[in-house]
């Protein structure tokens, strides 16, 4: 049940309101709405769209909300979506101290919402979008059959991490080879011989030196491999696999629209995973600076107090987004406003005169505004997270150890950074293109894992191809490595096979 | 709270089809992407997960050797970092935001005997076993001073000025005067007394690895969580042994670790010892839980294990548990003599603890029988 906000919080949320924007935060209207718990789990587990498509994950996932608070172990302070109009939902049972941090944190995320440029692609209406797809849904079950569609929305589902995430942002990569290309390609090839350069010599018998026959073999051969990968399909390794497979699986109308929709709402979602550091560490930052620079009495400190350090808390050697967030944001802000930046600081490496350096520069909060429109956490963890800052936060490296625990392996600045990039690219997902659908001359649809040092986790991939050969229909094959070495695991309907292959060395 | 009746909602539909398919009544092909979400909890402040069953579709993702990752706090290389708790979904939809909450432990046990429907246990047949119990439950006008109640004396003394017209809100002194002392009284009750010791004995022969250890742990977590609901009194005494047996504090009792051979007696030897000397059957509720990967030294002192167990403990125990965790070594013989030995006698419960997914079941198999 939703409750028309009382005029106390009304007040409160157009204080807040009218103090972000002098800080110079700058966001779409944005509605506040008093639920329940009940309620607010209930829009949780739809992600923050009541209106989605109907489907058990959901379910789940609210059993999950509702056992964990009534057991008291946790609750959701705070949900918000990103659309224009903003809407973010507040918990009825808050204290008052809690719904204050609460709206200067939504605001602090609504800013994010409006001005990086990672959610520029972003549907902003995507409340009626969701609520479109959960109709188009409901009809296709009911002419389909409720179980049919279900089972192939979660084939669609073990696909869904198969998008491109930085596809949206380079408009008119992905054009599809064209299909009159055979016979261009076909009369290239008649054509071959001819196109096989020669340096020009100035007599016959001086040719077979000028233009070694081997050489011009080879170059053949070159030649050769070359229409040979354009004749493939896709030309280049297709990144969005749902998307060409909502182009050229031979599905049925409405199960196209149903990877469409999968595939849509990935893509919706695909930013805030892109930017959870960046957005949690901004919307926190605001929340404290607004809270203890303007909105907080003095009898509510406490409860400020507890609240903001539950958000912050990590149990023993764990990170926490938040607190790495905020606390990369204050760091960048430090840094622009005592001139800690540029060759001069970088070359210095004088610790007294490093501690002590401050040119009073005091232009930090212009950079972290400029810093929020074009950064994402990987670009910003890259280019933020210093040495100092790894040593001073005590940031390390955990692995397994000889006996099966997690241990720290090291501190080493480099390895730190190149684990927390490891673990953000790609969203935390293996990269997985689509390199042949016509492999082996049989249209068979080969994808290609670019592994990287971790390998897929094996009966997952395995079940994984299943839901695969489902939707195409003909034999599906995925190359990836194995502790390094080549390997190709295949399904064909019925069985299950796995071979060695030899690359590994001089793959590209 | 009083509540409109509710309208069926949209979510009542999915979380009905997520049932079914939990319960195997439908999409039977889903079965296997069932967990049981795993039972972790930690004392004092910590991430606690509760039993969930969840479904997870396949995917393409990262397998085990993903175990790396970046963390923050103190320690050396080489040191070891605890194992995250899985709270589950914390966070996943938008800008959605989770906080830890504290729970005691009673409430924990609470959850935990929910979940698992664990009975009550009924304390052996002590109830004439009574206990004093002083309890402070009144107030009274005299007393000593070391027991005066401040704030009821404050309360009558203002009272008192505001009824006769001394007080000043303007300057606001209270002065209690004798009369309006107040004084803390107790009430001295009888309860049945209800005393329970716990042994845990562990192998900690070089067999018995990390991870071995970190299931007996949490096993043990529980198990205490569980016993402490229970009973008033409860006291933990920890053993370990490999080919001989010491008595050891808890904080060695999970992480030593030595090498060498088994001899699960000594063990129980030292185990008898202990009830012998400081708990005695009349009084309490004693029960010994034993942890090992199921290999012994020789088929001789299995045979003597299983005349101790006979004749010494188990007439002291309510029931003696024994827990086989699986390690890469271990034979897991000694759970098969256990069974051919007691199969059918109730005061021995055995259970094998393949993994982390494994503990719920044995602790409903040890917790199970409410004695």
């Amino acid at each position: 049940m939703t409750v028309a906000l009382p005029s106390e919080l009304r007040s409160l949320r157009d204080r807040l309101r009218r103090w972000a924007e002098e800080y110079g935060l700058d966001f779409n209207e944005t509605f506040f709405e008093l639920l329940d718990h009940d309620a607010l789990h209930e829009v949780a587990a739809y992600g923050g769209f009541p209106t989605r498509y109907p489907h058990w994950r959901f379910g789940m996932q609210y059993e999950q909300l509702r056992k964990t608070y009534a057991y008291g172990l946790q609750k959701i302070y705070e949900l918000v979506i990103n659309s224009d109009p903003c809407y973010a939902y507040l918990m009825r049972s808050n204290s008052m101290t809690d719904q204050k941090i609460v709206i200067a944190h939504v605001y602090g995320h609504a800013d994010f919402f409006k001005n990086n440029l990672w959610f520029g692609p972003t549907h902003r209406k995507m409340i009626d979008q969701m609520a479109n797809h959960g109709t188009r849904i409901r009809r296709s079950a009911d002419r389909h059959g409720a179980e049919k569609v279900e089972r192939f929305l979660d084939d669609a589902l073990s696909l869904e991490n198969l998008v491109d995430p930085y596809g949206p942002y380079r408009p008119g990569a992905r054009k599809p080879p064209a299909e009159s290309d055979a016979d261009r390609l076909d009369e290239e090839e008649r054509h071959l011989e001819e196109k096989v350069p020669r340096l020009k010599s100035r007599a016959d018998y001086l040719d077979r030196y000028v233009n070694p026959p081997e050489e011009l073999e080879k170059e053949r051969r070159r030649l050769e491999k070359a229409l040979e990968r354009q004749r493939r399909f896709p030309a280049s390794p297709q990144r969005d696999v749902l998307l060409f497979l909502q182009e050229h699986a031979p599905l049925s109308s409405w199960q196209k629209d149903v990877l469409g929709i999968v595939r849509a709402e990935a893509l919706y979602f695909a930013p805030q995973a892109m930017t959870k550091v960046m957005n949690e560490g901004w919307a926190t930052y605001w929340h404290s600076t607004l809270l203890t620079e303007k909105a907080l009495e003095d009898d509510e400190l406490l409860d400020y107090a507890d609240a903001h350090s539950a958000t912050l808390s990590a149990a023993p050697g764990s990170l926490n987004p938040y607190k790495l967030g905020l606390e990369l944001w204050r760091d960048v802000e430090n840094r622009w406003n005592r001139g800690r930046f540029g060759p001069e600081y970088a070359r210095c490496d004088d610790w007294s005169v490093r501690r002590s350096w401050d040119t009073r520069a005091g232009i930090g909060r212009r950079k972290i505004f400029e810093v929020r429109r074009a950064y994402n956490d990987v670009t910003f963890i890259d280019e933020f997270l210093t040495e100092d800052f790894a040593r001073e936060r005590r940031l390390f490296v955990y692995g397994k150890g000889s006996d099966g625990g997690l241990v720290i392996e090291t501190r080493d600045f480099e390895k730190v950074k190149a684990t927390l990039l490891r673990d953000l690219t790609n969203l935390g997902n293996p990269v997985v293109a689509v390199e042949d659908a016509n492999h082996r001359n049989r249209g068979e649809l080969l994808l290609r894992h670019q592994w990287d040092g971790l390998d897929l986790k094996a009966d997952y991939a395995r079940d994984t191809l299943e839901a695969l050969q489902r939707i195409w229909k003909r034999p599906v094959h995925v190359a990836t490595k194995v502790e390094g070495r080549g390997r190709v695991m295949s399904f064909d309907g019925d069985r299950h096979s796995s071979e060695e292959t030899r690359e590994g060395e001089g793959e590209s | 709270m009083a509540r409109e009746v509710p309208v069926a909602r949209r979510i009542d539909q999915d979380v009905g089809r997520f049932r079914r398919i939990v319960r195997g009544q439908v999409r039977r092909n889903l079965k296997k992407y069932i967990t049981q979400g795993e039972l972790l909890g930690k004392v004092g402040k910590g991430v606690v997960s509760i039993p969930l069953p969840q479904i997870r579709l396949p995917r393409f993702t990262f397998g085990e050797n993903r175990e790396s990752g970046v963390g923050m706090g103190e320690g050396g290389e080489g040191d070891p970092v605890p194992r995250q708790g899985g709270a589950g979904g914390a966070g996943e939809a938008p800008g959605e935001h989770v906080l830890e909450v504290d729970v005691t432990l009673p409430e924990l046990a609470e959850i935990l005997g929910e979940e698992l429907r664990l009975p009550a246990i009924k304390p052996r047949g002590r109830e004439h076993v009574l206990a004093d119990v002083r309890r402070y439950r009144g107030i009274r006008r005299t007393g000593p001073e070391s027991l005066r109640h401040f704030r009821r004396t404050f309360r009558t003394a203002l009272r008192r000025q505001v009824s006769s017209g001394t007080y000043d809100p303007d300057r606001p002194f209270v002065v209690p005067r004798r009369e309006d002392r107040r004084y803390r009284s107790w009430r001295i009750t009888e309860v049945p007394q209800s005393n329970a010791a716990v042994i845990y004995m562990m192998d900690v022969s070089g067999s018995m690895g990390t991870e071995q250890k970190e299931i007996v742990r949490i096993e043990a977590f529980w198990i205490d969580t569980w016993l402490r609901s229970q009973y008033r009194n409860l006291e933990v005494r920890y053993i370990v042994h490999d080919a001989a047996a010491r008595e050891v504090d808890r904080h060695s009792f999970f992480h030593l670790r030595e090498s060498g051979g088994t001899k699960i007696s000594s063990a129980y030897e030292l185990c008898v010892k202990v009830i012998e000397e400081r708990y005695s059957p009349l009084e309490w509720n004693v029960y010994p839980f034993h942890f090992s990967d199921g290999d012994n030294w020789s088929g001789g002192d299995t045979r003597y294990c299983m005349a101790l167990l006979r004749e010494r403990l188990l007439p002291r125990a309510n029931v003696f548990s024994y827990g086989q965790v699986k390690s890469a070594y271990g034979s897991g013989q000694f759970k098969v003599d256990l069974d051919n030995e007691f199969g059918a006698d109730d005061r021995v419960l055995t259970s094998e603890i393949p993994d982390r997914e494994g503990i719920l079941p044995s602790i409903r198999t040890f917790l199970g029988t409410g004695r």
